[in-house]
């Protein structure tokens, strides 16, 4: 629709440490793209891998899991388990065919709005530069540039 | 779609309207996500407001609204004011979903247009996850009427009375061998000059003695279980060797214990202490405490001269260390800070240059139960200064050490520069930064330094140096100074320097704050729920701070946080129970395969495993709703409350929404 591309990134956020650093970019007034859009959770440890895969399937260029630092997860230990999903979803994001630098993860703490801030800008920049996720996509999604393939496509899928 | 979505988008002023054209998207919401249920969108100046609040509740009572999304800032200022409204209105407060357009939008992006549709994506996501959303709820559970409070200084203790004064009970656990904190090692207090330790003892007394407060000194919390209103907290009582039912406090051990070691904390290194000791005569408890690394019969096997001058026996060389467990239902952290080290600042010479000394050492050098009795005296201990340099915002307001400002320094210099004139007649140099006297009292207290003829010199001292170089320069210390004033280097030469070291978090803070659950700052201060409205509660709920621990202050602040906490854990006492959010996850036992993934991903034990079922199962009571045993369980038997799978994956795609529609409209 533009000259340059504008990529769309789902952010998942823990509600203890990187959701209160986004609030904290906020209210410092801290400039990031508008390409992020950022979801709650409770913890890192809360995001299923098909969360990522769905974001992806709905039309995400790109993906930012954000957490507690590890070792400071308000819920022990349950970063860690983010830290392993995310390895995994790398491997099978490559698989797929997918670049896996698309999915970044990292670590803001509640005090780190300025953190926040500068790596959603960095994604944004790199994802920006790396171009569109094309492949098709889930019953509700599109193919880019054969809309009346999309038909079929839903119905065989 | 069968439920029917109010969208409710506020201006917050211009907080929000400034940046997203609300009304564009108040309308767009209206038309574009009827299919999604909604049927009505609008915008209003401030929906926070009893007349915005009254809005929502309208439209939930005429128009039968089912679900409410509310377009406004973060979840963590006003999400209880909005589930309050719908609750008012007969909506179960869950089914109400409060999305961030102002700190996730318009506070952090420029551009108009972009926002604008970052807004209506926001909404999007919002409006396709509360149709998942299901009435619930709060859970209640009791509070344990006890309160732990951590650290035994001014604030600690502040917090200690009040709550025991109130009829409850308090646990103060302090790490050295008596409460005091760093007070009880001040002379005077600014800007009143009153005796420290003279307003602080009969608190410190108080406490000692007060039947609701159970004193746990030589003590560390070691394991904090549970969660609010039902803290299971483990302390290790340090072995003091001391049997505290015998002892009298009569220190006939002190006197006799033949061997003497540096007092690196209460003297801050000026002075020696024996090694069964009180670190000061007022301490409380006034039973000693045996050192026994420096310990003659630990290191060597004999001597003994304690026990046998005891007069009842309370010298107890078998006591071991002893963990004890109590149940609090709140817990105040009042742990204190640490003093910059001044040797990380090589060019001031501390530790080199034999007559630079720290804050802290003056405060013992100028106390009458110091080292010296009070006469201020260079380190050879007879020759008083005829003048000293004070350097202010040592270790702070710099890039290269602390950046932050610790508050303390500017009134503490002053009263050292007053201290000095008072007892020696030196001449008395202060360099500073900027003066920064913003409390009651304090601005004249400076205006009195003036009159009283200090030197006031602006400017950051590059190096304090014993290398003479001009007359008059020898023997002395040299602090050299840019004096911004007048635009010129200048030369002092004193005879003794103080530094007016900066404050610190705690050296351990973060590992403590891991402890409780809390979180710290980038300088490890613990931080607060709300910086201006909430400055002693903590993320966690039931952990309160006080004092230094939650950044730089003195004591009229930190008694003021001590207080403050205090009352925050009384009134949750009175509630009697707490209601948590009910964010919790259950296992559907039809579907679940008994293949134990989630029993060992849950660090609180949550999960049970029936044998006999085999089938696992969810403590509600011990579950804290991380969500990590819903997000791992392979046959999907666990569903997260508050967080399901279909109201995060219907979420993504309502995000999604805007951005399909609009490729959609790219030429093929």
């Amino acid at each position: 629709m533009t000259e340059t591309f504008e990529p769309v990134i789902i952010g998942f956020t823990c509600n203890w440490c990187s959701y209160r650093a986004a609030d904290m970019a906020g209210t410092a007034r801290m400039k990031y793209p508008p390409n992020i859009r950022l979801i709650r959770l409770m913890c890192s440890g809360r995001l299923d891998p098909t969360f990522v895969l769905k974001a992806f399937a709905s039309g995400a260029d790109a993906v930012l899991i954000t957490g507690c630092h590890p070792g400071d997860c308000h819920y022990v230990e349950q970063n860690y388990k983010a830290l392993r999903r995310f390895q995994l979803l790398k491997r099978v994001l490559t698989q797929m065919g997918i670049e896996p630098q698309r999915l970044k993860l990292v670590w803001a703490s509640a005090a780190e709005g300025a953190k926040l801030a500068e790596a959603i800008t960095e994604h944004t920049e790199e994802i920006r530069a790396l171009g569109p996720l094309n492949w098709p996509t889930g019953p509700n999604g599109f193919e880019q540039n054969k809309p009346e393939e999309m038909v079929v496509q839903e119905v065989t899928a | 779609m069968s439920e029917r979505i109010g969208v409710y988008v506020c201006h917050c002023g211009t907080n929000i309207a400034g940046v997203v054209n609300v009304a564009e998207v108040s309308q767009w919401a209206g038309e574009k996500l009827a299919e999604s249920g909604v049927v009505v969108s609008r915008d209003y100046k401030f929906m926070c407001s009893s007349l915005g609040q009254e809005l929502i509740q309208k439209d939930i009572k005429e128009m039968g609204l089912t679900r409410v999304v509310v377009a406004a800032c973060s979840p963590h200022l006003h999400e209880a004011t909005f589930r309050n409204a719908c609750k008012g209105a007969g909506l179960n407060p869950y089914l109400c979903e409060l999305v961030s357009i102002r700190e996730q939008d318009s506070w952090v992006h420029t551009d108009k247009v972009a926002a604008t549709e970052k807004a209506k994506a926001i909404i999007s996501g919002g409006v396709a996850r509360v149709t998942y959303h299901e009435p619930l709820e709060p859970l209640h559970v009791p509070i344990h009427p006890d309160t732990l409070v951590v650290g035994g200084g001014i604030a600690g203790i502040q917090a200690a009375l009040e709550i025991a004064d109130a009829g409850f009970h308090v646990y103060l656990v302090e790490r050295e061998p008596s409460i005091g904190g760093h007070m009880a090692q001040f002379d005077k207090t600014f800007p009143t000059l009153d005796c420290s330790a003279c307003i602080l003892t009969p608190k410190m007394v108080q406490v000692g003695n007060h039947p609701n407060i159970t004193l746990l000194t030589w003590s560390e919390v070691t394991k904090v279980d549970g969660y609010v209103g039902n803290f299971e907290v483990t302390i290790k009582k340090r072995a003091r060797f001391i049997n505290e039912d015998l002892c009298t406090g009569c220190g006939i051990c002190q006197e006799k214990c033949p061997k003497k070691v540096i007092d690196d904390v209460f003297e801050a290194g000026l002075d020696t202490r024996k090694v069964v000791y009180t670190p000061f005569p007022q301490a409380v408890p006034n039973y000693p405490v045996l050192d026994a690394p420096n310990c003659t019969f630990f290191l060597k096997g004999t001597c003994k001269a304690c026990e046998k001058f005891c007069p009842t026996g309370a010298i107890d060389f078998n006591q071991k260390d002893e963990d004890i467990t109590v149940q609090v239902g709140n817990i105040i952290l009042a742990t204190g800070f640490d003093l910059f080290d001044a040797r990380r600042i090589p060019q001031y010479g501390y530790g080199r240059l034999a007559n630079v000394y720290t804050s802290l050492e003056f405060e013992r050098l100028c106390n009458a139960s110091g080292p010296t009795g009070g006469n201020i005296v260079l380190r050879d201990g007879k020759t008083a200064p005829k003048s000293v340099g004070i350097v202010h915002c040592v270790g702070s307001r710099d890039q290269n050490y602390n950046p932050y400002c610790s508050a303390i320094c500017c009134m503490q210099s002053l009263k050292f520069a007053h201290l000095v004139h008072e007892r020696t007649g030196a001449e008395v140099y202060n360099f500073y930064i900027d003066i920064r006297t913003p409390s009651k009292g304090y601005e004249e207290f400076y205006q009195r330094l003036l009159e009283e003829g200090t030197h006031f010199v602006r400017g950051k001292v590059a190096e304090v140096t014993d290398a003479a170089r001009q007359s008059g320069e020898d023997g002395k210390l040299i602090i050299q100074v840019e004096d911004t004033l007048i635009g010129k280097q200048r030369r002092i030469p004193v005879d003794m320097v103080i530094l007016s070291a900066g404050l610190e978090a705690r050296h351990d803070a973060k590992e403590v704050g891991k402890l409780f659950g809390i979180a710290c700052s980038a300088d490890s201060w613990y931080i607060e729920r709300h910086p201006k409205l909430d400055p002693v509660a903590t993320m966690t709920e039931g952990i309160f701070i006080a004092g230094c621990a939650q950044g730089p202050k003195d004591i009229p602040a930190s008694v003021v946080q001590g207080a403050a906490a205090s009352a925050r854990v009384m009134g949750k006492i009175q509630q009697k129970e707490v209601s948590l959010e009910p964010v919790r996850a259950t296992v559907d036992q039809d579907r679940c395969s008994g293949c134990r993934i989630c029993n060992n991903l849950c660090p609180f034990s949550a999960i049970l495993f029936h044998e006999d079922t085999m089938v696992s199962e969810v403590n509600p009571a011990l579950c804290q709703g991380c969500g990590t045993c819903v997000a791992a369980c392979p046959a999907g038997a666990i569903s997260g409350t508050g967080f399901s799978d279909e109201q995060i994956l219907a979420q993504i795609e309502g995000l999604l929404l805007l951005n399909v529609k609009h490729l959609e409209l790219v030429p093929g």
